[in-house]
């Protein structure tokens, strides 16, 4: 028990990382070179623009679901689901 | 129709709701080519939507605990994504970012990435952790934790600082906007506005809230992209702007070389207006205009994980689960907005800029732009000026100025769309101010209620007590906020960037080391908090009021990076310092790990 829930942290630890490491780049990297990245085009788009008007807040959006898919399917695994989601879920 | 509860049948009555909201409209559209007055319209549509609010408001009234402070624990993740971006989209968001974009241009646009990168940090760092613990309010959180009442009590003091600063700004937009629709003066609109939010709260609590702010999303939304797909279709830029506006942004700087934006500068000075000096999509290429950009998404991303009336919207989900997904629909509600406000800003400045269109102004001859309608009207109110600086009878850029506002407030009339457009817009800023005070006021008064008085002062009070105290000290904070906000000090407490400067100085560390790091104990917490929050507001004082040059740049809106620095490094070597965490703390916190099991709580 006490292995599997060790073993549960370090799985989670890791996705928050690379969570926070896609999130780390498109929140500042990408933006430090907006200047630059204005000399590329993109849909019509100076892409340095792009990328703080839409680009970014879209990656953000997908970035959130695709990690609380990951986090369920990891809680899953070892087994530290809640019971009864499926009735707990059922309004969605 | 309906069998069972409301949560079962919640899909139809919001269906229900929204469809007759849309009729609503049309029924107004009617009335309008019918003849009915432009005010009279304005005036039905804010008071039917404060009056459905209040309606709701008062079906959610509970006299039970667990209703009260986190809505039973049973709001759907979907409709509490709703909820949350109600709560988070403030007056702020409706009416002034897309005019912050038009005139800050590509630097204002820290804020759009900030306030929704935010999220990610919520998902990933606290809130399903939070929902394990299975708290009422966030110091509530930190005093469990950490234990003993001093931290208890300093987390209530940052949220209210944060708070406070935060719900006056938005009292402040709601008596505005009800002082334009109804016609009457500010200081009886800052009251009537908060008579609605305390309809709304006042009986039942977050249950009530939440309930009320998916209404109120389901109108702000609407009312914010309706207007905009409108004038783009009306004016040829497609029937989804957000996609297609690339070539606006493109015109925009061949007219800003034309116009010489950012090199006519004004020559005179207008109180409380901006003429046209910054260039749209110009990033910077200097060392200190990308530090400037990275430090205010830092601030802003920082706070929102910290801002308690966001991160207690997550305890009334049904499960760990759901609170974890439904951060997800909440960024996907608050990105709907989020990203028609630059399209907003873009096409309404390619308007005014753009001499070859109708709608053009700048260049044209002064005495025609002063003839048009929505100018004068402007004019009138203070919210636009256009004075010839250099006698040539024509204007340039830098003789047209106005409030930012203006460009959400005032793109129906610019665009010449019919006048049911510009009530749909005032019932729309109305719901975001309201929907965002209610969380605001609820967070204050659950953290006086539940943490200072039942938790330290009187740990035997009965659950009537309890939450008459809770009701109580709601219509005081409310009626105080109120009262600050009729001064119109909004040059001291508008800023809301500060409320997430003062959140993420006191909170942010204490929160997530609370949960990531076993070792974080009650020592290094008094010291993160105190400490972070003390050294946030004395560098504010220092470059806001005592005269200081702000270092590397870091101005009065970005004081949250010292004080969050201060934070982290006290917290660290303070606990490292002192003794680790007992036994039971460190059982608690390996509880809250995993979303299987009773919450810590139990509550």
């Amino acid at each position: 028990m006490e292995n599997n829930n060790n073993e549960h942290w370090s799985r989670t630890r890791k996705l928050m990382f690379t969570t926070l490491g896609i999130w780390f780049v498109f929140s500042y990297v990408v933006h430090w070179f907006g200047n630059a990245l204005n000399n590329i085009y993109f849909l019509g788009f100076p892409l340095g623009f792009y990328m703080a008007a839409q680009g970014s807040l879209f990656i953000f959006v997908v970035l959130i679901f695709w990690m609380v898919n990951r986090q369920n399917k990891i809680d899953e695994e070892f087994g530290v689901h809640e019971m009864h989601e499926t009735e707990s879920n059922k309004e969605n | 129709m309906f069998k069972g509860n409301f949560i079962d049948n919640i899909a139809k009555v919001y269906g229900l709701y929204t469809g007759g909201f849309l009729l609503f409209i049309a029924l107004m559209a009617i009335l309008e080519q019918a003849g009915v007055s432009a005010e009279a319209i304005g005036i039905m549509f804010v008071a039917f939507t404060i009056a459905i609010y209040a309606i709701i408001g008062f079906l959610s009234r509970t006299m039970e605990v667990d209703a009260y402070y986190v809505a039973g624990r049973q709001v759907p993740a979907l409709y509490n994504g709703m909820a949350t971006a109600a709560d988070w989209m403030s007056g702020a968001s409706f009416v002034a970012m897309a005019g912050g974009i038009y005139f800050g241009g590509y630097g204002y646009l820290a804020f759009v990435v900030g306030w929704t990168g935010g999220y990610v940090l919520v998902a990933s760092l606290l809130a399903p952790y939070l929902r394990k613990f299975g708290c009422y309010t966030v110091p509530d959180f930190v005093g469990v934790r950490y234990g003993g009442n001093i931290t208890r009590f300093c987390a209530v003091v940052v949220l209210v600082f944060a708070s406070f600063t935060y719900v006056t700004a938005q009292i402040n937009a709601t008596g505005t906007i009800a002082s334009r629709a109804l016609q009457i003066p500010f200081e009886v609109g800052v009251w009537f506005g908060l008579l609605g939010i305390l309809l709304c709260s006042m009986l039942g609590g977050m249950r009530a809230v939440t309930w009320t702010q998916v209404a109120q999303y389901i109108v702000l939304i609407i009312a914010y992209v309706v207007p905009v797909v409108w004038m783009s279709n009306k004016q040829g830029f497609g029937i989804i702007p957000h996609f297609g506006y690339g070539d606006a942004v493109m015109r925009v700087a061949e007219l800003e070389v034309m116009h010489q934006v950012g090199i006519l500068n004004p020559t005179e000075s207008v109180a409380g207006l901006k003429s046209l000096t910054t260039l749209h999509a110009f990033a910077g290429d200097d060392w200190l205009s990308k530090w400037k950009f990275v430090t205010l998404v830092l601030c802003m991303m920082l706070g929102t994980a910290s801002l308690p009336h966001i991160l207690m919207r997550y305890f009334t989900t049904p499960s760990v689960r759901e609170a974890r997904q439904s951060v997800a629909w909440s960024l996907l509600f608050i990105f709907l907005l989020y990203f028609t406000a630059p399209a907003l800003a873009t096409l309404t400045k390619l308007q005014v800029l753009d001499p070859s269109l109708p709608t053009g102004l700048i260049g044209k001859a002064i005495a025609d732009v002063q003839m048009l309608d929505w100018v004068q009207k402007w004019s009138n109110v203070g919210f636009l000026k256009v004075i010839d600086s250099n006698g040539d009878g024509l204007l340039q850029i830098n003789e047209f100025f106005m409030r930012g506002d203006i460009v959400v407030l005032a793109t129906p009339e610019i665009a010449g769309l019919p006048y049911v457009i510009s009530g749909l817009v005032a019932a729309g800023g109305m719901a975001a101010a309201m929907s965002t005070a209610d969380g605001l006021l609820l967070a204050i008064a659950n953290a006086l209620s539940h943490d200072l008085y039942y938790k330290i002062i009187d740990p035997q009070a009965d659950t009537k007590k309890r939450l008459i105290v809770a009701r109580v000290l709601l219509i005081a904070i409310g009626a105080f906020s109120a009262f600050i906000a009729s001064l119109k000090l909004t040059s001291i407490l508008g800023a809301v960037a500060w409320a997430f400067n003062f959140a993420n100085s006191g909170l942010f560390f204490p929160l997530v080391l609370g949960v990531w790091w076993k070792r974080a104990n009650k020592q290094g917490a008094i010291a993160g908090i105190a400490g972070g929050f003390l050294s946030g507001v004395l560098y504010l004082m220092y470059v806001r009021f005592w005269g200081g040059e702000p270092i590397l740049g870091l101005d009065h809106l970005r004081f949250g990076i010292v004080g969050m620095t201060a934070s982290l490094i006290l917290m660290v070597t303070v606990s490292l310092a002192t003794e680790e965490p007992d036994e039971e703390t460190q059982r608690m916190v390996d509880e809250i790990r995993i979303p299987r099991g009773k919450t810590v709580l139990g509550q």
